[in-house]
């Protein structure tokens, strides 16, 4: 349970991580079912909720409490916002009313196990697959969460990463503008 | 058998795509809202926030009053005045004793003449009042609500000494007055005077340079002078858009002729203009009963009028200005105790027409600042 | 016994919060009190609201429901119980259900990270006000889904444009406070800090309430934020979507009786979440003014004092207004409820004269004294503006307070970083 080196001096020892990891496990693994079976849109964004608010304390046991709180301030607060309100201004009585399944849903399952069965085996029967996982990266302290983060940002040395961070808002900025000139009326 | 009030150029029938899929939607306001001070229902035609058409369904508060008027004698018909516009009854009354007496031949002694100016002004003070409070509440700011109330209840306690009543006074008699002033009547009047000078600049201080108020009215119900007489508007409203015409100063009733005072006009004709117009117009009133309450001659307050009055065949109109607009009475007499017709020309009738023209273009919100605006009661546009 | 009495000492010496110290029992106790301390707020605050609006209108406000109105929020609490519980016939009812949760788990789940002290918190999350902020903003779903689960189209536009508005201002709040981390990190080791109690202890060390700092710049920051967090919480002058007297009723008009209870219940937590945020970040939390100032134990004396004087002057003020009620034998219990009630604060102030519980009584003093004064704020502001129009309101969050918030973000960072960039500069020029 607290493998040495793990967890790093000084900070908090973890507290039943088992039982929490499970259970946050099936609440997202529930949740993500109940996105694509529920009838009704808005039920589907709320069992989505539930999955991402779960994901967000996965994170917290990862030691990562700015991704935590990230994830809560962006997705749960912000996407999911404007999910719902795409849901709720379109009329989508018609969509309840459809199939909810395609026809040939024992085949997807069916072909949906091999290959994730084929997986599994993949990544932890041969050595090559193991290594994609390996054991017991935690360097970062909790409590120094956000400025590792901040490091390998902007640091001089360390930072490799505010190229990209800078491309993606780029790309963000265009799809903004993009969405604002196709909705507007008169420009 | 269809509905009378559907019959209406805008169309109404429900459109079959969602309420916002639709370009147009048309919307129910009333006639139990909050907002719309009193029984008046508005049927708005949008595009998603913006008004296309508006309508105005009245009649919600018709008791028939003036066919009521041909049943009734001259005197008789005195009390049903004040029920018109019952925020201003003083005012009514004047109009309709004054139009009689000329259709009499009659004029009121100067005495009777100046207590019926001071009464009318103070009048007007407390529309002013009650307009100011409830178009603030309508936007949101609900303290000044409370404040006009307050000081006019200081004109209220005023009329119930002199006459009894508060909001339907029935003040004023065909010929003069009925009551003589009581003791301290000008020493109340005087008082009331130099109480309400600095509350005035209270309801300013929240108001004229509150940028969220100046947003909210500034630009928001604009009508040009010349839509404005077109439609036949009158009153602040009028003033507001530039024209300056009042009835006392243009055709002088009353004995407002010896009383010297300005007429505030505005600019731009929009909602706030109108504002600083009545606000104006408070401080022009409290000029008016100054000059009055100095001066009140002594003599009788009731001219030789017959016990039954029976004009002689005639019509006249006689018009005055009341808060709202022109109020304007028709008296046809055919010769007997009854009039034949009395037609009243109500200014907040004529005034809601101008609502349409008003309302083009603007927004939803609008809509309640603009109704609050133009000072409508109800019981003077339905009779 | 005694080893109670150690554990409960052994506690309150400790320099850390319960969370910290990983004390699951401090850190029930202390979820309760806040628990118990927010609902006896929420109740004062209904009182409150109710008279000072009063008061500021030339009326009195509720006087008959106990003296003076103090039992009014009571009588209203067990009026919204007892009523008729409807819920409209084509609406979804496990969401109409859910909504108010939801909207009043994010309100109180905020508190678990709000400072009263250095060690008065329930745990001081490193992440402490982007927890906040995170947690806050899923109040937006909360209110969406409840206009939506109305079934009426009125509440959800009135839901999507309360929504829209929160969301709007959220990102002027978000700029506001990220300009105050950034004055956090102006100390030796230039690692600034999201966490509550770090962000006071910041300000401690600077010697500045952080409304002070770079003047004007905290001062706009602080002005953004205050601005912001009524327009988050649906406040006058920014409450268009639950105006009686407009089109669109509010969100909540179909929820009736103890849900509609728990919508208000969980606006007046979030009017005092933001305002802790507030307090925190600019206005020193639990720091009395000047805090680094006469620190000598004269004048500690003299400051730990302020508690106990501030009970017993609402003590007096209470027998006082016992003194002026009515004599009138009607008005013979309504004297002595108020009479009563000046006694127990009257007790409470003599409690807080006594050392033990002098010396840590201080930081929450001082915190909600200030948190009270945002209250204050909130009704004034209630009783003076008029009404945004909801184009006007998206205005102004985003057209004046957004790009404001990210000039004022580039000009702390300037002149937070002045004599760095200097130096930068200088090795530039003349390498």
């Amino acid at each position: 349970m607290n493998p040495a080196g793990m967890i790093p001096a000084g900070t908090n020892p973890p507290v039943a991580t088992p039982f929490f990891f499970y259970l946050l496990a099936a609440i997202m693994v529930i949740g993500g079912v109940m996105v694509i079976t529920r009838k009704n849109a808005v039920h589907s964004a709320m069992a989505l909720i539930t999955t991402l608010l779960a994901q967000a304390a996965l994170y917290l046991m990862l030691y990562a409490p700015f991704v935590a709180g990230v994830q809560i301030i962006l997705y749960a607060g912000g996407i999911m916002v404007l999910f719902l309100f795409v849901i709720m201004l379109i009329s989508i009585e018609r969509a309840e009313k459809e199939r909810q399944f395609n026809k040939q849903w024992p085949v997807g399952i069916v072909a949906a196990a091999a290959l994730g069965g084929l997986f599994i085996a993949v990544y932890t029967t041969t050595t090559k697959g193991r290594a994609l996982f390996p054991e017991g990266r935690m360097t970062y302290g909790e409590t120094q969460n956000t400025q590792q983060i901040a490091a390998l940002l902007f640091d001089r040395t360390a930072g490799q990463y505010m190229f990209a961070f800078e491309i993606a808002s780029l790309l963000l900025l265009v799809a903004i503008i993009g969405a604002v000139v196709m909705a507007k009326k008169r420009i | 058998m269809t509905d009378p009030t559907s019959l209406s150029p805008l169309d109404l029938e429900t459109p079959d795509k969602t309420f916002l899929d639709a370009n147009e939607l048309v919307i129910n306001m009333g006639p139990q809202h909050p907002a719309t001070h009193g029984v008046l229902r508005v049927i708005l035609r949008l595009d998603g926030e913006k008004v296309m058409g508006l309508e105005c369904v009245i009649g919600y508060l018709h008791r028939g009053v003036e066919k009521i008027a041909e049943n009734r004698t001259y005197t008789m018909f005195n009390p049903y005045v004040d029920r018109m516009d019952y925020v201003a009854a003083v005012s009514n009354g004047l109009g309709y004793c004054e139009a009689v007496e000329k259709l009499l031949n009659v004029e009121a002694p100067p005495r009777a003449q100046y207590v019926r100016v001071i009464l009318t002004e103070l009048n007007r003070m407390a529309s002013h009042q009650l307009w100011l409070g409830t178009h603030a509440l309508d936007i949101g700011a609900i303290t000044p609500l409370f404040y006009t109330f307050r000081d006019r209840e200081e004109i209220l306690k005023i009329f119930e000494k002199y006459c009894g009543a508060r909001l339907t006074t029935h003040a004023f008699r065909i010929g003069g007055l009925q009551y003589e002033t009581y003791d301290g009547f000008e020493k109340d009047v005087k008082t009331f005077v130099a109480f309400v000078r600095p509350k005035i600049d209270e309801y300013e201080e929240l108001l004229t340079t509150n940028r969220i108020w100046l947003e909210r009215t500034k630009g928001v119900g604009k009508i040009s002078g010349k839509d404005a007489i077109a439609l036949g508007v009158t009153g602040p409203v009028l003033r507001a858009s530039g024209v300056k015409w009042d009835i006392r100063k243009a055709l002088p009733y009353a004995n407002y002729k010896n009383f010297d005072f300005d007429i505030p006009t505005g600019e731009n004709g929009d909602t706030y203009d109108r504002y600083l117009v009545r606000m104006a117009e408070f401080r022009q009133s409290l000029r008016i009963i100054e000059q009055a309450v100095d001066h009140i001659p002594e003599g009788p307050i009731m001219a030789k009028v017959p016990k039954v009055i029976k004009p002689p065949v005639g019509e006249i109109y006689h018009s005055i200005e009341a808060p709202k607009g022109e109020l304007g009475y028709f008296i046809v007499s055919d010769g007997s105790t009854q009039p034949y017709r009395i037609r009243v020309r109500p200014p907040s009738f004529v005034n809601l027409q101008a609502l349409e023209v008003m309302c083009r273009g603007q927004l939803v919100a609008d809509v309640i600042a603009v109704i609050g605006t133009l000072d409508i009661v109800l019981g003077e546009v339905d009779r | 016994m005694h080893a109670l009495m150690q554990y409960i000492q052994s506690y309150l010496d400790s320099d850390k919060t319960p969370g910290g110290a990983g004390n699951i029992f401090w850190a029930t106790v202390y979820i309760l009190l806040v628990f118990a301390g927010l609902s006896v707020a929420v109740i004062a605050m209904n009182w409150l609201e109710r008279k000072i609006l009063a008061h500021m209108q030339v009326r009195l406000g509720p006087m008959r429901v106990g003296p003076h109105g103090l039992l009014q929020p009571i009588a209203d609490a067990i009026k919204l119980l007892l009523k008729e519980d409807i819920i409209p016939a084509e609406a979804d009812a496990v969401v109409f259900w859910i909504a108010p949760f939801i909207v009043v788990l994010a309100a109180f789940t905020v508190f678990v990270v709000v400072p009263f002290g250095p060690t008065h918190a329930i745990t001081d999350m490193n992440i402490g006000i982007l927890f906040m902020l995170g947690v806050s903003s899923l109040s937006v779903l909360g209110i969406v889904t409840a206009g939506w689960a109305s079934n009426s189209h009125y509440p959800l536009i009135g839901a999507l444009r309360s929504s829209a508005q929160m969301v709007s201002y959220e990102v002027a709040m978000g700029l506001a406070v990220v300009s105050v981390i950034l004055m956090t990190s102006l100390n030796d080791q230039s690692t600034g800090t999201l966490s509550m109690i770090g962000i006071v202890q910041a300000q401690l060390a600077q010697q500045e309430w952080f409304i002070f700092k770079f003047f004007p710049l905290g001062l706009i920051g602080f002005g953004i934020f205050a601005i912001a967090m009524v327009a988050e919480t649906n406040r006058a002058p920014f409450d268009l979507p639950e105006a009686e007297s407009e089109l669109t009723a509010g969100f909540h008009t179909e929820y009736s009786g103890f849900r509609w209870s728990l919508f208000f219940l969980a606006e007046y937590s979030a009017m005092i979440a933001v305002s802790s945020i507030a307090v925190t970040l600019w206005l020193g939390g639990w720091l009395r003014p000047f805090p680094n100032l006469l620190v000598a134990p004269p004048w500690d004396l003299v400051f730990s004092l302020f508690p106990a004087i501030t009970f017993l002057l609402l003590a007096a003020m209470c027998f006082y207004n016992t003194a002026r009620m009515p004599k009138h034998p009607l008005f013979k219990v309504q004297t002595i409820g108020l009479a009563g009630f000046g006694v127990v604060l009257g007790l409470i102030g003599l409690i807080l004269f006594l050392p033990a519980v002098r010396l840590r009584v201080n930081d929450i003093f001082w915190f909600s004294a200030k948190v009270a004064g945002f209250m204050y704020l909130y009704i004034w502001y209630r009783g003076t503006f008029p009404r945004y129009r909801f184009d006007q309101l998206m205005k102004v969050g985003w057209k004046v307070l957004l790009p404001t918030g990210l000039a004022l973000l580039v000009l702390t960072a300037f002149v937070g970083m002045r004599t760095e960039l200097w130096a930068e500069l200088q090795g530039v020029w003349r390498p």
